[in-house]
């Protein structure tokens, strides 16, 4: 299994740096460049031109390519086009709030979307599955804007709760109370999706010949539904709950501009419109990096749940 | 000392600009009752959209309303623009031209930099040379081109002598250029920065917070407030529900329609600056269709003006006369209101042989209503027989790209003195003359404006080049949009003022009750 991991990592580099290069290509591809975009609507010809000299934006795009990598094997991810801060320090920054709020969302999605799908499962057809799948669909449906706009009305200005945004706040730790309406969103369609998933495994392992046989052996209930039915059940849910987490540590930039939560994804929309290409390699370095490592935890995880599957190559 | 001059100078000192007439002009409620004694004290948080991890605290680096909120809370300009547009003096006590106007004498306020040492003609000096660095490329640069910097010198440690490369009637305008703040010499690093303004720096989170406490010593007298908050939000619903949830006491640029939402909402004030921003259209003169300038005419006389500012600004500003500076100082009013004349419009068309004509407008989302208008317009042409294709272009480049492709363009411009918008974008060697009006008589008569010391004189040549302008530029103006602030029910002192002027985002004067 560790060389299995290994070999996943080597391949993981790989990605990641075509995920950089990619990045590099398409921000290239978009109209103007970083000295237009700061021009903004002063576009005076003469101070493009001495602002593109200053970012070294005339020399060719491969040169500034090779020098980027160069630097990234050495560890040095380069500096802001923009404002010349160092691309690790705008990436540091912007991931402490992305950190939080998926570590959070993650800790509280875990329990909830798998019990919720256990106990549907165990009531299957019966009223606590139905009002569970219910839920689950129409919840589902809502998107995340539309349920971050409706939670902010309805909790933070009509009656006055909870903090509407996160507007100021030093760190997000440091007053849970603006975590809890983000939270909430991201929690929604994640929690049903999720539900859903364990509910099916769970009924399909319930049905099994094994649960079956431990039953037949005399096992208490309790003990075949969480120590041999679940971890079955579970592994389909695994590659859904890598999915949620990389969705979730890319920054959810829904989310994050309604509650104002300066994030990975704040941070890439703002890189991408500066046509600040350091800034954008940076964070697509992240964002593949988080790629990799979930997408290999939830393998190992499925193998360890269910070490008679094959892991997927 | 020249009348015009001395009247600024009497203007600001009893503190007042042409405020008053505009509020009279204006429908909507000041910030509660002025009967209220001023109070010290307290914490104001204000929110405006930003820069995200790139904003700088350098003060010549301004380029956002949010990075000018923050220069004027710490730094001081030599003079400022007030409401009309007039310059008011500021670092500067008082100015006095040579007698050709191509050489100013200013000299300089008694004050102080939060350090303790004085604001002298040397720190006026190495900040300016600092903004117009050939190598440099700060914004500012080119409102100082007009400055021989290397000629002008500190007579002593007051007054400062600039020598100008030609004469310049209008000089003031240039010491309130935006961003071009006083810092002390020698400065380059603006992580802590020390400034002359009515706050000192605290604490600095690009992207996300700025505060600064008062300074006690301002030459303006002491701030009202303890502290300013400046927070970062860039959604404009995000501004809103920090200020109606308590979370900020100032949202800034609010758009027309959250001011309607929230117009009978007792929690919130909202402050309205009537003709802050230019809307319109700029048609490119120096080729077809529009370099005939009875296409040009015809579009005027298409343009359904009260539709535009009914439906695109919810009623929410005023219309324009196709010329920029309504309110300012300077404005051709007596030039009779343009209006709607369909059978004109295709009378003229006709006479160009444009009867079937078909142009490409093009557009982006580069700010609210700006795709609206341009969709409105367009109707509007259409019911004159005109054939309308809309281009909408990518919003992050759309100003560059605009300003030499394509036939017309949505426009906008936020306020600045008149002479300015000449002298950015009407001379043949403007640096943004996205209408390319290339025109050697017009240039002269600019020329002309500039060296004509005696006030009357000098209206009498803005007028004459505001009717050219309305006859036959290339800017088709429509309308002015109001710039919409909302405050929290005890904020006071908020005046109404076009963005970037003296009085806007001026918090020194703000209190909480």
């Amino acid at each position: 299994m560790l060389a299995y991991a290994a070999r996943r990592a080597g391949l993981g580099a790989v990605q990641v740096l075509a995920v950089a290069v990619l990045a590099f290509a398409l921000v290239e591809l978009l109209p103007g460049d970083a000295a237009v975009a700061l021009a903004g609507d002063q576009p005076d010809p003469e101070a493009i031109e001495r602002i593109r000299t200053a970012m070294h934006l005339d020399e060719p795009a491969l040169q500034r390519l090779a020098d980027w990598i160069a630097g990234l094997l050495t560890g040095d991810l380069g500096a802001s086009l923009t404002s010349g801060r160092p691309v690790a320090d705008i990436l540091a920054n912007a991931l402490e709030p992305t950190l939080v709020l998926a570590g959070l969302t993650l800790v509280l999605l875990l329990p909830l979307a798998i019990g919720l799908g256990v106990a549907a499962a165990r009531h299957q057809g019966r009223w606590p599955d139905r009002l569970i799948t219910t839920a689950t669909v129409g919840l589902y449906s809502v998107p995340e804007f539309a349920l971050a706009v409706l939670l902010v009305s309805a909790f933070a200005i009509g009656l006055a709760w909870l903090p509407p945004t996160a507007v100021g706040v030093p760190s997000l730790l440091a007053e849970p109370a603006v975590l809890v309406l983000p939270l909430l969103v991201l929690l929604a369609r994640p929690i049903c999706s999720i539900a859903r998933l364990v509910r099916a495994g769970m009924i399909e392992a319930l049905d099994s010949e094994y649960v079956a046989h431990v039953r037949r052996a005399g096992v208490p209930e309790r003990r075949v539904v969480l120590a041999h039915a679940l971890p079955n059940a579970l592994s389909p849910a695994t590659a859904q709950i890598a999915r949620t987490a990389d969705w979730l540590l890319g920054g959810v930039i829904v989310v994050e501009s309604v509650f104002v939560i300066p994030g990975l994804g704040t941070a890439l929309v703002d890189a991408v419109n500066a046509r600040d290409l350091p800034v954008v390699q940076g964070i697509a370095v992240v964002f593949g990096v988080t790629t990799v490592l979930v997408n290999l935890a939830a393998d190992l995880v499925a193998f360890r749940l269910a070490p008679r599957l094959e892991i997927a190559r | 000392m020249q009348p015009h001059l001395s009247r600024r100078a009497v203007l600001s000192a009893a503190g007042l600009t042409a405020a008053p007439a505009l509020l009279a002009a204006c429908g909507t409620d000041p910030a509660g009752p002025e009967s209220d004694t001023p109070q010290t004290g307290g914490t104001l948080r204000a929110a405006f959209a930003g820069g995200g991890a790139d904003e700088t605290l350098d003060p010549h680096r301004v380029n956002l309303f949010a990075d000018a909120a923050r220069a004027k809370a710490v730094f001081d300009k030599l003079a400022d623009l007030g409401t009309d547009m007039a310059a008011v003096p500021r670092l500067a006590e008082s100015w006095e031209p040579g007698a050709d106007l191509a050489s100013w004498t200013v000299t300089l306020r008694e004050a102080t930099f939060h350090d303790g040492s004085p604001v002298s003609a040397a720190d006026v000096l190495y900040s300016y040379r600092r903004i117009a660095d050939p190598e440099g490329t700060f914004r500012a640069r080119q409102d100082l081109a007009p400055i021989d910097l290397d000629a002008s010198t500190a007579v002593d440690d007051r007054t400062v002598q600039f020598v100008l490369h030609h004469p310049l009637a209008e000089f003031p305008n240039t010491l309130a250029a935006f961003g071009a703040y006083i810092v002390p010499e020698g400065t380059d690093d603006f992580a802590a920065p020390i400034g002359s303004g009515p706050f000192t720096f605290a604490a600095f989170e690009p992207g996300r917070s700025f505060a600064a406490d008062r300074y006690d010593a301002y030459w303006d007298g002491p701030a009202l407030l303890d502290r300013l908050e400046i927070v970062v939000a860039d959604e404009e619903s995000a501004r809103v529900n920090a200020l109606l949830g308590g979370q900020v006491e100032y949202a800034h640029d609010l758009s027309a329609t959250t001011a309607r939402a929230n117009e009978d909402n007792d929690a919130v004030a909202l402050v309205a600056s009537p003709g802050s921003n230019m809307l319109g259209f700029a048609m490119k003169t120096d080729r077809a269709p529009f370099d005939d300038p009875r296409v040009r005419q015809a579009m005027f006389l298409l343009c359904d003006r009260e539709q535009l500012v009914e439906s695109v600004l919810s009623g929410r500003g005023r219309i324009g006369n196709d010329l920029f500076g309504l309110g300012f100082e300077h404005y051709a009013d007596a030039i009779p209101q343009r209006e709607r004349d369909v059978a004109a419009a295709q009378a003229l068309l006709a006479e160009a042989g444009a009867a079937d004509l078909s142009i490409v407008l093009d557009t982006a989302d580069v700010g609210s209503g700006f795709t609206e208008a341009a969709q409105i317009f367009a109707e509007q042409l259409r019911e004159g027989g005109l054939g309308v294709e809309i281009n909408e272009r990518n919003a992050d480049t759309y100003w560059s790209e605009v300003l030499t492709e394509g036939q017309i363009a949505s426009y906008r411009s936020g306020a600045m003195p008149i002479a300015s918008h000449i002298s950015q974008r009407l001379l043949t060697d403007s640096p943004t003359n996205i209408t390319q009006w290339h025109d050697a008589a017009f240039d002269d008569l600019y020329l002309q404006l500039q060296s004509t010391a005696d006030e009357t004189a000098r209206q009498a040549l803005y007028d004459q080049i505001q009717q050219r302008l309305h006859d036959e530029g290339g800017y088709l103006v429509w309308g002015f949009a109001d710039w919409i602030v909302g405050t929290a029910g005890n904020v006071r002192g908020v005046e109404q003022a076009p963005a970037n002027t003296l009085d806007w985002a001026r918090f020194d004067k703000v209190w909480l009750a």
